[in-house]
């Protein structure tokens, strides 16, 4: 049954890599309440950017990204997409779900504030970190939400430096 | 300082990757919430941790951490232990709590070369 489940989400996986020196991107199914498979999609994306070249210190700062991001949608979504875009200079991600959304997004960005239920918990998320820490890592963040239909994120990391 | 002597040093039980403990750990970090670990820890990390489920695996694999120490007699999930054997992820148990680890790691680190 669990394997299946890995199957599928598995399948749901698509890349739509454009084999270009200037130009790469991609789209990831997330699928809510899938714990089993957190960071999957932050997995491929890293291992994308890695084959790409991309310097490891940027890599980093992608895989935390991508990784609370994919949380998020795990967490308090039923299902939602994260996508990345690759350019000179700089590389976006962008994470929109159909979930919950966010009543208060200061709040929400606030550290250790979380609506996070027990069994979130249990797993070691819910710490009330993930906005703080995309934050914390991108050169440009932007996030808008509508409570009760769901949640835009972007992130924009600088390749670089600024 | 390679896992390898940390291992011998702490007696540690290596579950899984025994053929990654030459690599060298330049630091180390301890913590049981994934988003502190994340977005606190650093590459080249010996993490100390009391979580057991499949989750740390990704968040070790993301922040390349040299690997990952389970403690209190914890035992790792089975699913744990294949997704790491998958990513190259060593995991090591101790009887210790993660106190003591964390201590004695840290001397070793510190104080023992």
């Amino acid at each position: 049954m669990k394997a299946s489940r890995v199957a599928s989400a598995r399948s749901w996986l698509r890349t739509s890599n454009v084999p270009s020196d200037e130009y790469l991107e991609g789209i990831y199914y997330v699928q809510g309440r899938d714990f089993v498979d957190a960071g999957i999609v932050s997995s491929e994306i890293k291992k994308n950017l890695k084959e790409k070249g991309i310097p490891e210190s940027i890599i980093r700062k992608v895989a935390v990204v991508t990784f609370e991001a994919e949380v998020n949608i795990i967490s308090y979504a039923e299902q939602g997409t994260i996508q990345y875009y690759v350019e000179p200079g700089s590389i976006t991600i962008e994470a929109k779900d159909i979930g919950i959304g966010i009543e208060d997004i200061e709040l929400a960005q606030q550290e250790g504030y979380s609506t996070a239920d027990d069994s979130i918990r249990e797993m070691g998320f819910g710490a009330g970190m993930g906005l703080a820490n995309i934050r914390k890592y991108s050169d440009e963040f932007e996030i808008t939400s509508v409570p009760k239909e769901g949640t835009y994120l972007r992130s924009t990391i600088y390749v670089n430096g600024k | 300082m390679t896992l390898e002597t940390i291992v011998d040093e702490l007696g540690l039980k290596c579950k899984c990757c025994w053929e990654k403990l030459k690599r060298e750990v330049t630091g180390g970090y301890s913590g049981d919430l994934l988003s502190d670990v994340m977005g606190n820890s650093s590459s080249g990390d010996i993490w100390v941790t009391r979580q057991v489920h499949l989750n740390i695996v990704a968040v070790a694999s993301l922040k390349d951490h040299a690997g990952i120490v389970i403690v209190q007699g914890a035992k790792p999930d089975k699913d744990t232990l294949e997704k790491a054997q998958k990513e190259g992820i060593p995991i090591m148990v101790s009887d210790l709590s993660e106190f003591e680890v964390v201590g004695k790691i840290y001397h070793l680190m510190h104080y023992a070369q």
